[in-house]
């Protein structure tokens, strides 16, 4: 072993390039982004090296609160309707035949893999001035207000919970397939309905996996920039179009790269509390 | 024989048809109304006439060339950097091979938005002209991880002493390296490749914040007329591109080891 790694010494190249290539192309930029959350705005759009803290006293003025607010509040709720979706949906998945399941997994995949642009341009079809859904309200004789029915908060959470759902699902099945199923043929022959082999069997042995689930539909949901903005309208602004709107509209990339930090901060509380639930969990087990 | 699990309650099947319906009834609806027809005499009727008129369309022509251009260009790259980081990380262990490992998670867990401007705050201070290049460098960033995760998987199922094997009958390192290890590696490269073309193509937040004037890919030509409004055309655009990708996944997931992958992304 000592030779080889010896030898390998005139092979560092190979971990040279890609360390090379991840601080080039990820670390300075970020970096680059922490660093210009100090700096002033310049007069035409550019930056200004100035240190201040500006930026982040200017977060907190009541309309960019409001707008923290709202993304929390959608991307929580997306990650809770998907946890109630995903539990029933993978335990129907894991208990298929082989065969079934295979099918309804690439079935699960292909939308996942597919662009997110393709999803939401489909759910516009549907709820277009002249498309399906409006007509059918038409049809039942509801009057509609054609603009609300093609861009509102909850067209973007079904976006959301369309394109999310899947993070959620895919740990839930992994740990489901993993688990041993004779605990769940116990507790049946003990007696216990769906319900209880539910709560109590599936989702104490599945509960990690929960919190993986729950961190990767979370993260994505809170920076999310197209759903809100192709679905939502101008009233629905979240953290993501927000910042965007800082970076190509209004041109004040300081503040911009603020919020940027913001979410960060944001993600990292939530990591940080997730990761301690895990750990409880495992220390309860 | 696989041994049954218990079946779940029938209501828990009733929704994953749901969720599965919800996920295709939109897009089977456009694909629907991308080959409808409205003729002069006011009959609707089914044809491909949209389809022709997108491909005559020599803009959008030129952004799918370039959208292919671009997703080749960044999978290229992030073959090389990726399989070189797989192999630094689960095979050589060098030093430093921790910072390797922390900034694949990272590229992988950082929101894409924050990424994008980052990149794009990035470029300016370089002062480097966004365009082609600023494109494929920041696509080929995101997969790198991917790459390095269809690499690391087929690593792990090697033999440990193909190295000794090799060494005995007098190869370097290098040698070794070039004539042993990265042949067998070679399915699993592919597989990257096809995974980063796939994401890369897919991909409109990083292109949206990254891409110079006039080198706009189809997810950005897509957003962009979308905004104005819906035409028959631009279903068509969009059925187009949803069959590259799903084509794309089809193979994918007839690679073996791929679709393991996707699913055990947890830990």
């Amino acid at each position: 072993m000592s030779s080889s790694t010896k030898n390998a010494k005139n092979m560092s190249f190979i971990s040279l390039i890609p360390s090379v290539w991840f601080g080039v192309f990820l670390l300075f930029p970020i970096l680059m982004t922490f660093l210009m959350s100090f700096q002033k705005r310049g007069t035409y759009g550019g930056v200004e090296w100035v240190f201040h803290f500006d930026n982040y006293i200017r977060v907190f003025d009541l309309i960019y609160l409001k707008i923290f607010w709202k993304s929390l509040l959608l991307s929580g709720s997306t990650t809770l309707i998907c946890l109630v979706i995903a539990y029933p949906l993978a335990w129907a998945l894991v208990t298929l035949p082989q065969r079934t399941r295979s099918v309804f997994l690439l079935l699960l995949i292909i939308p996942f893999l597919t662009n997110m642009l393709i999803r939401i341009y489909a759910l516009k079809v549907i709820t277009a001035f002249d498309g399906p859904f409006i007509a059918l309200l038409v049809q039942m004789g509801i009057e509609v207000d054609r603009f609300t029915v093609s861009q509102n908060i909850w067209l973007v959470m079904y976006g959301m919970v369309t394109t999310y759902l899947p993070y959620m699902i895919f740990p839930l099945y992994a740990a489901m397939d993993r688990m041993n199923f004779s605990l769940v043929e116990a507790a049946q022959d003990l007696g216990a309905c769906p319900r209880h082999v539910l709560f109590q069997v599936l989702v104490p042995n599945t509960y990690k996996a929960a919190v993986t689930g729950a961190s990767l539909v979370f993260i994505p949901c809170l920076g999310e920039y197209l759903i809100p903005d192709l679905l939502g309208g101008a009233k629905s602004m979240l953290m993501g179009n927000l910042i965007t709107e800082q970076f190509l509209k209004a041109r004040d990339w300081p503040f911009g790269a603020a919020l940027a930090m913001i979410l960060i901060f944001l993600l990292m509380i939530f990591i940080f509390l997730s990761s301690r639930s895990k750990g409880g969990a495992s220390g309860k087990a | 024989m696989e041994k049954l699990r218990p079946a779940s309650p029938s209501w828990t099947r009733g929704v994953l048809y749901l969720v599965v319906a919800a996920f295709y009834i939109p897009l089977a609806l456009m694909v629907f109304e991308s080959l409808r027809f409205k003729e002069i005499s006011g009959d609707w009727s089914f044809s491909l006439h949209w389809y022709q008129v997108l491909f005559s369309d020599q803009a959008l022509m030129e952004s799918l060339l370039r959208s292919v251009v671009i997703a080749a260009g960044a999978s290229f790259i992030a073959c090389i950097v990726g399989t070189f980081s797989a192999l630094a990380i689960h095979k050589y262990r060098f030093k430093g091979v921790l910072f390797l490992d922390y900034m694949s998670m990272v590229s992988l867990v950082i929101p894409e938005l924050v990424f994008a401007l980052a990149l794009l705050s990035w470029f300016a201070f370089l002062k480097f002209p966004l365009g082609y290049l600023t494109v494929i460098f920041s696509h080929a960033t995101f997969c790198i991880a991917f790459v390095a995760m269809t690499v690391t998987a087929r690593l792990n199922t090697l033999d440990k002493y193909l190295d000794e094997a090799a060494h005995d009958l007098g190869a370097t390192q290098l040698q070794t390296l070039w004539k042993v290890i990265l042949p067998v590696l070679k399915p699993a490269i592919i597989a990257g490749f096809i995974l980063s073309f796939l994401l890369s193509f897919d991909d409109f937040l990083i292109t949206f914040y990254t891409s110079g004037p006039g080198t706009d890919t189809l997810p950005i030509k897509l957003y962009s007329s979308m905004k104005i409004g819906l035409t028959p055309k631009l279903h068509a655009l969009a059925v187009l591109m949803m069959v590259i990708s799903v084509g794309l996944i089809l193979i994918l997931s007839r690679m073996k080891g791929v679709r393991e992958l996707l699913l055990n992304e947890d830990s």
